[in-house]
């Protein structure tokens, strides 16, 4: 993985805000019968991975094909290196596009693929032989030029689809569901293996995924999207940590979700009273416990629960808790302490992994 | 308008041109020239000819004949087509080959056959004094040997991409053998079916050759009714009103397909058919493969092996006098040795086939894209030459492009042109569906990649359609090497095509003239089954389309 396809220009210095390379301003896509995209504004810098990310009909397919040209954009603009593409036809564009499924083309074996974008920029027959093996290495595949797609494997085809996409060097590079097909194992070693090629190669990389856990390997910034429209973009962490709203705290698999009243420091929920962080203000909020917040306590008079079920996540258990009072509860637990399905539990709650969210509104 | 529409219409442009001019001008020509007299309509005719009982009489046969044909290809098919698609025995690519023979064979060479076989003189004839030439059983079993393979591949087609799983779940609910038949997979089959058993009835409805030369004086279709009143009678009023009669029909019928084609195209759990077929097990099976064994050995391979053994047969034993003969005009019947018309039919038929392709071809290219728009129907109009009299056709070029500047009168190409009317209907059938099947994400891919929508065409549809291409091709060229119904009205007489020759060969008395009939036949069959042959090693595994 040592030869560098593509040398990093090194016009940026560091630690500088890159100007956008890709920059989305109002963009609204219609499809008869529906609004794919309502007005949505993005901005990706150059050498920036940026993970779109939500459920499928969010919109977020429907973005890379506004960028590629392969859907009408109905307003808004968008601009790569600060020009307007409308107008402007995909194969003009000079971006690179994976598709989730791949679509390898079936009737060119490997080389013939790879090749393809260079062909198809009139890239001289010698340059054209030197590249597709250089990016054949690169992902891993050296020597595959003359085998059939249809005898590759799945993560195979993944990497073959890959060189074809980066072979014509293209401005933004954007993936769609880059390894939505592939058993796990792949997955968790290929997403390790892309962040590294991309940093890399400094490209610059916009990818659509339902997989929380592949946006958050992948990206240095997320954007989680719901209905058409931005819910949050921040990075990996902040996402994690700091879930704008009841949709993404949901989305990202947080299930202790619930209404509160908070008075000095106390709220008061289904739950019992919870404490919640020193600097809440008082009033109506939505409060987020995390499983690792739920701690399982013998103390007399904490609040009881039954434990319904568990589920082993390698490092610890997740119990699946029905309290005496309010809703069900997930918590964390470490897996030496985990107690049995059908056992009584007591619970307290820890402040530190309570978030305040903003009061559900309505999209 | 959008610009892809735009595209899409410029590429219809040519097809549309070619089908008004050399379809629709002289068909509107013939019927105007019949229904008109000192310059104005005459509707009323039209409700003389229908009341005629004699034309009842023809209608009357013209439907049952086709009902009865198809019922009858049906029930002996369909075995057939279980056989072909559920098991696997030794030869059974070189059997599914030589069952779609018939299919591409003229009708004439198909009269010959049969003429051979149930005919004065016939086989049947000769061991047991049988003679079923002028009876209805004789155009029957005809229109069975032709349209069998319609059924076997039609039908045989999707069966064998039917998941056998469908059926052992339904047996595992407690469903008998039969009953999981009839409840699981029949359902899935009766678009298939219905669509099938539609086009035998299309086909048999306005069938020429066979009925002209099997028929006698007593039996006539449509079809051949309009010949007779149009070269015989000369009475144009009449054949006009019965070619729009015709016309009203076949057009109903393609509208009707077109719907059952459409819901086919739909969600059926498909299986790659090599993963359906397996050995015959237990006696059922066995016999039911001797069974279709049979009916092909003896209403398919026979009369053809028989066509072969007339044209060696001579009053001194076997030989290959009738071959010699060929290449002499002695007999008289032709103003030129037969052999040649060997020569000419390739040359007409290479360039039907040219024509048909860029015809076809283009319009298949524009209808790529199933059409919600202005283009939906579009396919099924061109389908429609299928259908329509080939007599009134060819009666028409005659009339309607004899005038400059479009005085093709005597131009060897009105021929190639009229053939090709109907050979690029199957070259739109060939290529649509394979189009249809590419993915549109992989032109997408292509364009990001850089590829200009046109050069996205060439390097993405053109390569995957390049098989389908080159059957449609194939069929074109055997579809073109065959037609009658046209030809025979404007083939100069100096230059007939092989169906040509052989039908006035036929249709001469003596025993040279009969055995050089037989061995035009021979040399014709063999032109057209070998084409077929050489395309079935092309043909793309999962079609299942005849048309």
């Amino acid at each position: 993985m040592d030869r560098v396809v593509e040398a990093v220009p090194d016009g940026r210095s560091a630690g500088a805000p890159a100007a956008a390379l890709l920059s989305l301003d109002g963009v609204t896509v219609r499809y008869p019968g529906h609004t794919a995209l309502h007005g949505v504004a993005l901005d990706v810098a150059e050498h920036e991975t940026v993970c779109v990310l939500g459920p499928s009909g969010s919109g977020k397919s429907t973005l890379l094909r506004a960028v590629a040209g392969l859907t009408d954009v109905a307003s808004g603009t968008v601009r790569i290196a600060g020009g307007d593409q409308a107008g402007v036809p995909t194969h003009r564009r000079g971006v690179g596009l994976m598709f989730q499924d791949h679509q390898l083309f079936p009737q060119r074996d490997v080389g013939g693929n790879v090749a393809f974008g260079l062909r198809m920029r009139r890239v001289p027959r010698p340059e054209v032989q030197r590249r597709v093996a250089e990016l054949l290495d690169l992902v891993g595949l050296p020597g595959a030029q003359r085998r059939r797609v249809d005898s590759l494997s799945g993560g195979e085809q993944q990497r073959v689809a890959l060189a074809r996409a980066l072979a014509p060097r293209p401005a933004v590079l954007m993936l769609d569901e880059p390894l939505g097909q592939l058993d796990r194992h792949l997955r968790e070693r290929l997403v390790v293996e892309l962040r590294e090629l991309f940093r890399e190669l400094g490209t610059t990389v916009l990818a659509v995924t339902h997989d929380q856990g592949e946006a958050f390997a992948l990206a240095d910034r997320v954007v989680v999207m719901r209905e058409g429209r931005i819910a949050q973009v921040g990075s990996p962490v902040e996402v994690w940590r700091r879930p704008a709203d009841d949709f993404v705290a949901g989305f990202l698999g947080f299930r202790n979700l619930t209404d509160a009243t908070v008075a000095r420091g106390v709220a008061d929920t289904p739950w019992g009273e919870l404490p919640v962080p020193a600097a809440t203000r008082d009033g109506r909020h939505r409060l987020l416990v995390r499983p690792s917040g739920v701690r399982l306590t013998a103390a007399e008079g904490a609040p009881r629960a039954t434990v319904r079920a568990r589920t082993f996540r390698g490092d610890h258990v997740l119990l699946h808790l029905a309290p005496e009072r309010g809703p069900a509860l997930e918590a964390a637990c470490a897996l030496g302490e985990a107690p049995a399905e059908g056992d009584t539990v007591g619970l307290a709650f820890d402040p530190s992994e309570v978030v305040v969210l903003p009061i559900a509104s309505d999209w | 308008m959008t610009r892809s529409l735009a595209v899409r219409l410029a590429l219809l442009a040519p097809p549309l041109a070619f089908f008004a001019l050399f379809f629709a001008y002289p068909v509107a020509a013939i019927v105007g020239r019949g229904l008109r007299a000192d310059g104005a309509w005459r509707f009323g005719a039209a409700g003389e000819v229908l009341t005629d009982p004699d034309l009842a009489g023809v209608l009357w046969f013209t439907c049952w004949q086709a009902a009865a044909s198809t019922a009858l290809t049906l029930a002996l098919a369909l075995p057939g087509a279980y056989v072909f698609a559920r098991l696997d025995f030794p030869g059974k690519r070189l059997l599914h080959a030589v069952v779609a023979v018939p299919f591409v064979l003229p009708t004439v060479v198909v009269g010959a056959a049969f003429l051979a076989l149930l005919g004065r003189g016939g086989l049947l004839d000769e061991l047991w004094g049988v003679r079923l030439d002028n009876t209805v059983w004789a155009i029957l079993l005809a229109h069975v040997f032709f349209n069998y393979a319609v059924v076997v591949r039609t039908v045989g087609g999707l069966w064998a991409q039917l998941d056998p799983r469908q059926e052992e779940a339904a047996r595992v609910l407690g469903a008998g053998r039969f009953a999981a038949w009839r409840r699981v997979t029949l359902p899935a089959l009766a678009p298939a079916l219905a669509a099938a058993g539609l086009l035998v009835f299309l086909f048999t409805f306005t069938s020429f050759g066979v009925v002209q030369i099997l028929g006698g004086p007593r039996y006539a279709t449509l079809e051949v009714e309009i010949y007779r009143q149009t070269a015989q009678l000369l009475d144009l009023p009449t054949a006009a009103v019965l070619t729009l009669l015709q016309f009203a029909a076949v057009a109903a019928l393609l509208v009707v397909h077109g719907r059952l084609v459409r819901r086919r195209e739909g969600t059926l759990a498909l299986r790659d058919p090599a993963t359906t077929a397996h050995r015959p097990t237990g006696r059922a099976q066995w016999a039911l493969l001797g069974g279709v064994l049979t009916v092909i050995g003896a209403l398919l391979v026979l009369p053809l092996a028989v066509l072969v053994e007339r044209s060696l047969s001579t009053p001194d034993g076997y030989g290959l006098t009738h071959y010699r003969a060929l290449t002499g005009t002695e007999s008289g019947t032709l103003a030129v040795a037969p052999w040649e018309a060997v020569g000419t039919s390739l040359r007409y038929a290479a360039v039907a086939t040219v024509i048909a392709l860029l015809v076809g071809g283009l319009a298949a290219v524009a209808l790529t894209r199933r059409g919600r728009g202005p283009l939906r129907g579009v396919d099924a109009l061109l389908m429609l030459p299928l259908g329509t009299s080939a007599v009134t056709v060819g009666f028409g070029f005659l009339i309607a492009l004899d005038e400059p500047p479009l005085d093709l009168r005597s131009s060897w190409l009105l021929v190639p042109l009229a053939q090709a009317l109907v050979g690029a209907p199957f070259v739109v059938r060939a290529l649509l569906p394979v189009l249809r099947a590419v993915d549109d994400r992989l032109r997408q891919a292509a364009a990001v990649l850089g590829a200009s929508p046109w050069r996205a065409w060439r390097e993405v549809d053109l390569p995957l359609a390049r098989r389908a291409l080159l059957v449609a091709a194939g069929f074109a060229f055997a579809v073109s090497l065959g037609e009658f119904g046209a030809t025979v009205f404007i083939a100069r007489a100096d230059s007939p095509t092989l169906p040509v020759a052989v039908a006035r060969l036929l249709g001469r008395p003596g025993e040279l003239n009969y055995g050089q009939a037989m061995a035009l036949s021979t040399v014709l069959m063999l032109v057209c089954a070998v084409t077929l042959l050489a395309l079935e090693r092309l043909r793309p595994a999962r079609s299942t389309e005849m048309l």
